[in-house]
This record gives structure tokens, C-alpha cells and sequence, in this order.
């Protein structure tokens, strides 16, 4: 198949970048989204162009580490499926498909499709851990948890972290990512203990690195390769409130 | 600074303590609306139903009743407008914008709730000025003094029949009231998923709610206008 890509190009994080446009000829229709740019830049390459940059790592949907907005859509049209997941079986021939990063302040373009999103390593170190003494694991089984409460942590934990629910929001809110990673840990007995903590710690430093604020627009839980659902926003907002009246009147 | 002091400013400095401030403050909002639209429903009830009903309002609690409220109501409203715009301040200068948009499933009234929400701002202000203030029209004058039960009072049936009996006004009224259902049907949802109260389990049940409150909001506010500017109701 031929497609017209319309990508941005941006040389480093000082260009201003813009809009280029490119001929991609004879798609297989079983390549996959990041396949079709490597052909594309392919035949950049042979005509002595520079690639077009783009964050990829496993390809098979599990790092988080692709980062394609397709056609306004983080991901690309598919519900609960990563850019390098996608096949170009799902387009038709001669389309015209728009190709940009992932769009947020916090989340600087560094080149072409490529974004810094070390912002959210730095949520993570506020408070996306649990404190515990190196040593021989724990059985198991050591510690009951309830199935609810198992299935709620885990649901929130295929977070993969790949910041496409930023990129989908209007306002680029991260809070999809930081409640996700948030329940995670305070559904579970281990992470109990520092919930408090946790919450107070990871929305400060949201906050600050420059995310905007939830609208309820659930636009991050439909562009969420992992489906994430924003039951967990509702669980943060009431843990923050809980947090603050803790932090107000009982932490010394 | 002290504890208190120190978590409160941090608080309502934080994107979700903002937030449910906002959701905090809609909340007498959503529920004066209602009261609201009783009283005025009288209007259809008959002049001496309404005359009384406002004359009733006005001597409650020895006629403090209704300050205290207008005051409340007011300030609500202030804290809510003033925090929506500074969250949709950062929100704008968080995002920069795509060159080829796209929304998945963003619905078009939560969309454009600032908008929605400014027009009804320029409209409370209007309103007031129009029938509480009642700037730039005699509504306060001789002609809308009339008697309930011998005592004196405020011809509330005559004003409305006048007021909405001039066309721009009317007009005015319907396209911010239209403007108020898209605002209540995205608004009334979030208070509930702001506050933590929302789950996928009550998600159908709550966006339920929140449309049948908007529209009955806005069919009965409606309604007014309707009966008197188009079909003549009382005039
Ligand atoms: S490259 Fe790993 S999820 Fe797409």
C-alpha cells in the first residue's frame, strides 16, 4: 500500500520544528506502524536524508517506550494497543496519516517523534516505591491479600508508563499515570503503610514538573494501550484529600 | 507558618485540591438551581401564588434569610469561577497544540465548559442587574408594588410577564440556559468523580443523573420564557 505521511520534524529542543511531508511506497499490509517508518527511513537514508527519530524498544507492546500521536490519537486508532502493535492493515491505501510526538511541556521533544519523559521517573522517586529492608523475600503467601483489593493492584500495575494518557489529554494531565502507579501500591498490604506518604509526595512532584489538571474527559483511559481505568483518578483524588487532612492534623 | 496553615495553601495550590474545591462549590450551586426553578414555576400558578411566594421569601427569618443565602450563593460562585479559571490557565499553558487533533471520547459540553461556563457568569451578572438590582428598568417602581393579604409587596408575576415580554432578553435567557445544561451535564458527573465518589459500577447511573438533571433544569427554565415571549402567557 502508499500512504502520504505528514510527520513533525524537529532537529533538537531549541528547533522550532514543523510539519514535513513524506511518500511511503509499497507497505506490506502485515508491517507493523514502526516497520512502516523503518522502510520509510529506509529510503531516507538512501537519498543521504536524516531518519526520522522515534522511541521503540520491545516492539511487542510491554515497554512503553514507543511514543507516536496517530492522527491526534496517542497509540493510533486501536483501543488498549501501543503504536508498535498496530499493523497498517488497520489503514487503507493512499491515506494520509499525521505523525507527531507526544504533546505536553512536560514532556520536551528532544528530536522528531523522540520526548523526554523523565518527568515521570521523577513522580516515581516522590513516592512510587515501597520502603522495605534488603533481605531474604518473604514467602508469598506470607501476607493474605484480599482478591478485590489483588485484582485492583494489579490492574493498576500493567501500567506500562509509556505517557500516551498525557499526550491524549486536553490538558496534558498525568493524572491517569500517577493514580495508576499510586493504587498499584496502596491496594497492597506492603504499600499501605506509606500510602500517606506516597500520594502527597507523587502529586506535589506532579504538580511541579508542569502537567495540567484533570477535566474528566476520560480521553487518557480510551488512548491507554493498557486500558487503564480512571476509577483509579477518583481513588487518588479522595486518597489526596485523605492525605492532606492526615497530614493537617495527625502526622507529627 | 503552622501546620494548618502551611497543608491548607498547599492544598488549594494542588491540582486536585483545586479541583475539588471547584467540585465543592458547584455542589449549593446544583442545589439552589431546583429551589430556584420551584419558585419560579409559581408563575404559572397565578400572580397571587408567585406575589406571595416572594413576599414569603423576603420576611423569613425576619428578611435576613434571603441576604444570607444571596451571600453564600455568592460567594460559592466567586470562589468557583475564580478556581476554574486559574485550573484552565494552567491547563492551556500545559499543552502545546497538535498540528492534526484529535479527540477519542471527550464529550463536546466537557469540552467547552469554559465557554459555557463564562456565559453563564456574563448572564448571573445580567440577571442580577435585570431582576434583583433591576438596573436600567422601573421594575422596582410604583407600577410593581402590589398587596398580598392587604401588606405590601413586590409584583414579582407583572415583572417577569415584562421582563421576558422583551425579546432580547428572552433570547439572551434561552441561549444562556442551553449553555447551563451542557455546563450541569459534564459538571454534575465530575463532582461525583472529583470527590472520589464515582466507580465504574455507579459511572452509567451517575452520567444518567446528571442528564436528567440538566434537562430538567433547563426544560423547566425554559418553559418561561417560552410561554410568555412566544405564546403570550400573561401579556
Ligand atoms: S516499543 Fe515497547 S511498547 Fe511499543
Amino acid at each position: 500500500m502508499n500512504l502520504t505521511l505528514k510527520v513533525w520534524r524537529q532537529d533538537g529542543p531549541n528547533d522550532k520544528g514543523r510539519i514535513e511531508t513524506h511518500e511511503a511506497r509499497d507497505i506490506p499490509e502485515e508491517a507493523s506502524f514502526l516497520e512502516m517508518l523503518d522502510i520509510v527511513n529506509e529510503g531516507i537514508i538512501t537519498g543521504g536524508g536524516a531518519p526520522i527519530a522515534f522511541d521503540h524498544d520491545c516492539r511487542e507492546g510491554i515497554c512503553g517506550t514507543c511514543s507516536l500521536t496517530i492522527n491526534g490519537v496517542p497509540h493510533g486508532p486501536d483501543r488498549g494497543v501501543t503504536a508498535c502493535q498496530l499493523h497498517m492493515r488497520r489503514f487503507r491505501d493512499g491515506d494520509t496519516i499525521w505523525i507527531e510526538p507526544f504533546r505536553a511541556h512536560a514532556f520536551p521533544v528532544l528530536k522528531d517523534l523522540v520526548v523526554d519523559r523523565s518527568a515521570f521517573d521523577r513522580i516515581i522517586a516522590a513516592g512510587g516505591y515501597v520502603s522495605v529492608r534488603t533481605g531474604a523475600a518473604p514467602d508469598a503467601h506470607a501476607i493474605p491479600v484480599e482478591k478485590e483489593n489483588a485484582d485492583a493492584a494489579f490492574d493498576a500495575a500493567t501500567c506500562i508508563g509509556c505517557g500516551a494518557c498525557v499526550a491524549a489529554c486536553k490538558n496534558a494531565s498525568a493524572m491517569l499515570f500517577v493514580s495508576a502507579k499510586a493504587s498499584h501500591l496502596n491496594h497492597l498490604p506492603q504499600g499501605e503503610p506509606e500510602k500517606h506518604r506516597r500520594v502527597l509526595g507523587m502529586v506535589r512532584q506532579m504538580d511541579e514538573e508542569g502537567f495540567g489538571n484533570c477535566t474528566n474527559q476520560y480521553e487518557c483511559e480510551a488512548a491507554c494501550p493498557k486500558s487503564i481505568s480512571v476509577d483509579n483518578i477518583a481513588l487518588l483524588n479522595r486518597n489526596y484529600a485523605a492525605a492532606t487532612a492526615h497530614e493537617a492534623a495527625v502526622a507529627p | 507558618m503552622n501546620v494548618l496553615a502551611r497543608t491548607t495553601t498547599s492544598f488549594a495550590r494542588s491540582s486536585i485540591g483545586k479541583k475539588i474545591i471547584v467540585a465543592l462549590t458547584g455542589i449549593p450551586l446544583l442545589l439552589f438551581l431546583p429551589g430556584h426553578l420551584a419558585g419560579n414555576l409559581l408563575v404559572f400558578v397565578g400572580p397571587d401564588a408567585i406575589n406571595e411566594y416572594g413576599l414569603w421569601l423576603h420576611n423569613l427569618g425576619h428578611g435576613a434569610a434571603v441576604w444570607v443565602a444571596r451571600a453564600g450563593l455568592l460567594a460559592v460562585f466567586a470562589i468557583h469561577v475564580i478556581v476554574t479559571i486559574q485550573l484552565t490557565r494552567q491547563n492551556k499553558a500545559a499543552r502545546p497544540a497538535y498540528a492534526h487533533p484529535g479527540t477519542i471520547q471527550a464529550s463536546r459540553s466537557s469540552r467547552i465548559m469554559i465557554w459555557s461556563g463564562l456565559t453563564i457568569l456574563a448572564f448571573v451578572i445580567y440577571h442580577i442587574l435585570h431582576f434583583t438590582a433591576r438596573v436600567g428598568n422601573d421594575f422596582g417602581g410604583a407600577a410593581y408594588k402590589t398587596t398580598v393579604h392587604g401588606e405590601p409587596a413586590h409584583d414579582v408575576y407583572k415583572m417577569m410577564i415584562d421582563g421576558f415580554s422583551w425579546a432580547p432578553a428572552s433570547i439572551f435567557y434561552m441561549i444562556a440556559l442551553t449553555l447551563l445544561c451542557s455546563h450541569l451535564s459534564h459538571g454534575f458527573a465530575s463532582v461525583f468523580q472529583t470527590l472520589g465518589l464515582r466507580s465504574a459500577k455507579t459511572e452509567g447511573l451517575i452520567k444518567f443523573l446528571g442528564w436528567a438533571y440538566a434537562l430538567v433544569i433547563w426544560l423547566g427554565f425554559l418553559s418561561i420564557p417560552v410561554a410568555i415571549w412566544i405564546f403570550g402567557y400573561g401579556r
